[in-house]
């Protein structure tokens, strides 16, 4: 049982996956984006195969979302402006929802894989 | 001219009088003086009002509201509203003969417009007139005057230094009157309580001398007017017709809210009276069809006696003049019973129920304005309900569910022009605005008194107490009688707002205006017509002595204009670095109005001559906005920016994205914005309180979808001029002038927000028009003007199915130009219903096709303009469908459809045929009176056409020679010019009244339409029979074909 890079990644993902359930839900968008990159490219160096591919659909979702964002000279993904309507709020929040159910089940999983990785190697 | 002045400060002052005195009495608060002192200032915009309508009309016109007593009261003593214009102008002639006889003639001729030009049809007095919904065509026309002089006697009444400054302004034709408003009506006011009061009840006359201190001396000889009170009072009995058209009266409104008193701790009822009513006595309008007799017996007789001061009940409900007053006046709260029982009194309107087969009756079009259909709510209900022109709601009866509405297909929302002109407004000035505790509504006629301590919220039905304050009642000076407040007795009502509803003291008016003067802007000379047009009208931009006003003007380089007063001349200041702006010298950059207005008139006189050798042909649009965001922004107003072609230098410079050689064949339209530089610089404006009005003038492409955000969500409006010019388009010319007469003198509201609130159960989807969504359901209007309408989508959240009725409130909250925080608010209420059959029954198709533009707007800026067209078309379809499939019983063949959506395919077709879906049009369609199809013409008449923004006359080969003299003033038809735009004024009746009746629509609405007159080989043709929207095009389908193809989808 040793200490590995792989395990430091779940670790480390774990912390922040607890942080990305709070930014799911307040809708803090670029730490979030940013956080979620940062660990996939952890688990792209760790050689965490299978961990990387549950996350690319979301990785994808997001640099989709982000390159298609509304006000392009601006780092924000909401149009102040649209954002007020009855059906893109609904479907803000309902995104914002999803996501919050995928972190809390990529949180256990982290942890799984984490002691996972403890316990194998 | 002399003369006028005189009675004009009079009357200045004793509005300056009034309110020191009612500060002074402010310890007993509800004295007569200040509410005379209301009426008088009414006063003045009813009986200039008059003096311009014909006769004709008066049997309609009812007082606005009488349903407040004190002012009920002394109104209907002069009753001004109603009286015969010569009663008025009894007094008021022989005192200042001048006034009267200045009035324009022309209006009576309008009395009968009539649709089709040829005159044999024109003579005939038909009622009915025109297109439109949003007018009532039989009433009395407004002459052209009517707003600007109202307008000045708005300054009158104001007790500022102002108002002596109008009477520079304006024209011989408006000081006479400014006169007769000045003094008659002081005039009239004493009349009138000199007379009412001895009809109504002897002893009171004494009641109304404590107020008439405060009020104007009375000079006017009581005598004359009470011989003619019977007269005046009679009429008041006819059933009231709408003032459905009170859009255009500017005048008369703007005097009701913010010229006219600040009357302390009193209401004034303002009542302008029916100035627009219509020839049509039917009963249609709720809002002032609660006209007399539901007033003023309302108390029992005992109460008369023991309050013989309060003038409301000093008419005993016997009166022969209110034959139906004292039964409908129950004088009840809305309680729950009350409804419950006064649903039970609906009852369906018998055509309504009747099923359509489009293919088999053609003419469906009626030859009247359509009128907007009623709820179907209980009279006493409905007679409190907001006017639809300014509230209106697709659905009168709102269905039950989410499910059910889905199964209509039909868009449920609503339309509102909440600052629209009103011709009577009640203004409350009151220390608590009672609101309810948890959902923050304002008290409205639609809430229900449990008993006299509590009510309950109509929006979300929490019981809250009633204040201790408003258990009285000044206007009949009644204890406990909160129900008989003028918050509870009408829907559409104006707050005075104390501090709490203002973050910062309330701005001053700011106007900034900003000019391209490259050479391509000096080219088109537009600079001549607008500084002449802004010279004309300095005097009439609505605001007080805190006016502030600035210019710029830019090309590749930005110009300032230091107008400090004390210089000699205006001093020009260049800042060239345009990638950083900096403003120099900010404090003499806006400049008060009143202190340099030689300044300014002197700069704006020289100002279109110091461009003209430029050579520069950049235009640095850009960063001159940021440079007038700077300067505004510590202040807020609004910014008129006037633009002749694409911006090319710094920030927001644009490239053009159609190549003019590709429009014909790239088949992309760029709707979207290809910068959002404009759009974010929207929103900063939005956020400081500024407002941008683009006036785009322009030959070239200018990329109007990039530049438009700059006004959409600053809450402001879009002006465009396609090639513009001062040589080759006269026509463009003159609409120009005309409206920006109309801009720069109309209302204005600054720093305002309007929250939409709605019964619990339903909510707010997505808003349509300019301006910034701040939240779910409050917009941020950093201007807001009379013109400016709304649409609001809504869904249905919760099952509406243990409620009957359904609220919607409004609530604009704004600064008047008089620098008075003030709110508006308008409270529709609607039946709801569960089965589908009366959804369909309710369904109002103006409204609908209103709402369905507005979307379709919207889904052409997002998605593409076939996209638009597509929903347009399904919306049709799937409500059909869902019609035929479900509310109808036997399946007939044919396309069947209810009578209350007869209209619908062809008002889509006519939005389908529009070309383009502009986007600031935010106007019902208006269906023509005559179909619109070549069938109907002939070649033997003419005919005019109103399609909106232009008028287009179309005058047939073989028209009559007696029009073509006595209108076109051409001996025949070979001689009418290619290109006539204007009608000759003529000196026979036929041509007067043809003018007339053009001039009239105009009014109708905010912007200027040209008229066109065309005959068979005028280039405009191909554009008139564009507009024959039942017609055949290459393109496109006719109104046949069409429904052709709705019914193959519906059957299907």
């Amino acid at each position: 049982m040793a200490f590995t890079f792989a395990a430091f990644c779940y670790m480390l993902a774990l912390l922040l996956t607890a942080a990305l359930i709070f930014f799911a839900i307040w809708h803090l968008v670029l730490p979030e984006y940013l956080i979620h990159a940062f660990f996939c490219v952890m688990f792209l160096c760790a050689a965490e195969w299978l961990t990387l591919g549950l996350n690319m659909p979301l990785l994808a979702y997001h640099i989709w979302r982000y390159m298609s964002r509304p006000v392009m000279s601006g780092p924000g993904l909401y149009d102040p402006t649209t954002i007020m309507n009855a059906d893109i709020l609904a479907y803000c929040q309902k995104e914002g929802w999803c996501k919050l159910a995928f972190y809390l089940l990529a949180f256990f999983y982290y942890l799984y894989g984490m002691i996972y990785v403890l316990v194998s190697s | 001219m002399s003369q006028p002045g005189i009675p004009a400060s009079g009357g200045a002052s004793t509005g300056l009088q009034a309110q020191n005195g009612a500060a002074s009495a402010s310890g007993s608060p509800y004295t007569n003086g200040p509410v005379q002192n209301a009426l008088m200032s009414s006063q003045v915009s009813v009986s200039q009002g008059y003096n311009s309508q014909l006769p004709g009309s008066y049997p309609h016109l009812i007082p606005a509201k009488t349903l407040n007593p004190v002012s009920g009261q002394s109104n209907s003593g002069g009753s001004q509203t109603v009286s015969p214009l010569s009663n008025y102008q009894g007094p008021g002639q022989a005192l200042y003969g001048p006034p009267v006889a200045s009035h324009p003639v022309t209006p009576s001729l309008h009395s009968g417009p009539s649709p089709q030009m040829p005159l044999p049809t024109s003579q005939t007095p038909a009622a009915t007139p025109m297109p439109s919904g949003s007018f009532l065509p039989g009433a009395s026309v407004p002459s052209p005057s009517n707003w600007q002089y109202n307008y000045l006697s708005q300054t009158n009444h104001c007790p500022r230094v102002s108002s002596q400054s109008t009477m520079t302004g304006n024209t011989n034709l408006m000081s006479p009157q400014y006169v007769s408003s000045g003094d008659s009506s002081l005039q009239n006011n004493i009349i009138k309580s000199g007379s009412a009061l001895p009809l109504a009840n002897p002893p009171l006359p004494t009641t109304f001398q404590p107020g008439a201190p405060l009020g104007p001396p009375p000079t006017g000889g009581p005598p004359p007017v009470r011989a003619l009170t019977p007269q005046k009072l009679t009429p008041r009995t006819v059933p009231q017709p709408s003032f459905n058209s009170t859009s255009n009266q500017e005048g008369i409104t703007s005097n009701t809210n913010n010229g006219s008193m600040v009357v302390h701790n009193s209401y004034d009822e303002i009542e302008g009276g029916g100035f627009l009513a219509t020839s049509q006595p039917t009963n249609k309008n709720p809002t002032m069809s609660r006209s007399v007799g539901y007033s003023y017996p309302s108390l029992p007789p005992g109460y008369q006696n023991t309050t013989p001061s309060t003038t409301g009940t000093g008419i005993p409900p016997s009166s022969l003049n209110y034959p139906s007053g004292p039964q409908a006046f129950t004088q009840t709260p809305l309680g729950a019973n009350h409804l419950t029982a006064s649903m039970s009194g609906l009852s369906l309107h018998p055509e309504g129920l009747r099923v359509i087969n489009l293919l088999q009756e053609r003419n469906m079009l009626p030859s009247t304005p359509l009128q907007p259909p009623v709820p179907n709510l209980h009279e006493d209900i409905q007679k409190l309900n907001c006017n639809p022109e300014l509230f209106r709601c697709t659905l009168t009866s709102i269905p039950q569910t989410q499910a059910l509405l889905n199964k209509a297909k039909l868009p449920l929302g609503l339309l509102l022009h909440p600052f629209k002109d009103l011709v009577q407004l009640p203004v409350v000035t009151s220390s608590t605005i009672v609101r309810c505790r948890s959902c923050r509504t304002y008290i409205n006629p639609f809430v229900s008194f449990l008993d006299q301590r509590r009510w309950k919220c109509n929006l979300c039905y929490r019981v809250n107490d009633v204040p201790e304050e408003f258990m009285y009642n000044p206007l009949t000076r009644v204890y406990g009688e909160p129900h008989r407040r003028p918050e509870v007795q009408n829907a559409t009502i104006e707050f005075m707002a104390p501090s709490e509803y203002m973050l910062r003291p309330p701005q001053p008016p700011v106007y900034l205006f900003v000019f391209d003067v490259s050479h391509n802007a000096v080219e088109t000379g537009y600079l001549n017509s607008v500084c002449q047009s802004l010279l004309d009208n300095l005097d009439l931009l609505p605001g007080n002595t805190r006016t502030k006003i600035g210019f710029i003007t830019f090309d590749s380089t930005i110009h300032f204009y230091s107008l400090q007063e004390g210089l000699s001349q205006p001093q020009m200041l260049i800042v060239s670095d345009i990638e950083d702006v900096f403003i120099p010298m900010p404090e003499n950059l806006l400049v008060n109005l009143n202190e340099s207005k030689e300044l300014v008139q002197d700069l704006l006189k020289t100002l279109p001559q110091m461009f003209t050798k430029t050579l520069e042909t950049q235009s640095a649009l850009g960063p001159a906005l940021q440079a007038a965001f700077k300067l505004m922004s510590p202040t807020g107003g609004r910014m008129s920016v006037f633009q002749t072609q694409l911006p090319t230098l710094g920030v927001g410079a644009l490239k053009p994205r159609e190549e003019p050689n590709q429009r014909s064949s790239a088949k992309e339209i760029h709707l979207t914005p290809s910068t959002d530089f404009y759009k974010k610089l929207a929103l900063d404006c939005s956020g400081q309180q500024v407002a941008v009005d683009l006036f785009l003038l322009s030959g070239q492409y200018s990329d109007l979808a990039s530049l438009g955000c700059i006004s959409r969500y600053s809450a402001g409006s879009v002006y465009y001029y396609p090639s513009y010019h001062h040589q080759h388009n006269p026509v463009q010319v003159q609409k120009l002038q005309k409206e920006l007469q109309r801009y720069l003198t109309r209302k204005i509201g600054f720093e305002a927000v309007m929250r939409i609130r709605c019964t619990k159960g339903l909510s707010i989807h997505t808003f349509h028009g300019n301006f910034f969504v701040r939240s779910t359901d409050l917009l941020s209007l950093p201007n807001v003007n009379p013109d400016a309408g709304y649409a609001v989508q809504m869904s249905v959240e919760e099952s509406l199915t243990d409620t009957q009725l359904v609220s919607f409130q409004s609530a604009l909250l704004y600064t008047s130009s008089k620098g008075e925080r003030r709110i508006r608010v308008h409270t529709l209420c609607l039946p709801v219903v569960s089965t589908l059959n009366e959804v369909f029954l309710g369904a109002d198709v103006q409204a609908i096709s209103g709402l369905l533009a507005n979307m379709a707007v919207d889904r052409s800026v997002t998605a593409s303009l076939s996209d638009a067209r597509d929903a347009l078309v399904n919306a049709v379809i799937d409500s059909l469908s869902a019609y035929r499939s479900s509310a109808l019983s036997n399946q007939q063949p044919g396309l069947m459809v209810p009578f209350s959506l007869r209209l619908f395919p062809l008002f889509v077709l006519a939005l389908l045929k529009q070309g383009a879906i502009s986007i600031n049009d935010r106007t019902i369609p208006q269906p023509p009176i005559l179909q619109l199809s070549v069938e109907k013409l002939s070649r033997d008449g003419a005919f005019l056409m109103d399609a909106g923004s232009v008028l287009m006359l179309w005058v047939g080969r073989n028209c009559g020679q007696n029009f073509l003299s006595q209108v076109l003033g051409v001996e025949n038809y070979a001689l009418i010019p290619q290109t006539m735009t204007d009608l000759p004024e003529l000196d026979t009746p036929e041509s007067a009244r043809t003018i007339a009746f053009i001039s009239w629509l105009r009014e109708q609405r905010p912007f200027y339409p040209i008229l066109y007159v065309i005959r068979d080989e005028s280039p405009m043709k191909a554009n008139f029979l564009q507009n024959m929207v039942e017609d055949r095009t290459e393109s496109a389908l006719s109104y046949y074909e069409f429904l052709l193809h709705i019914q193959q989808q519906v059957n299907k």
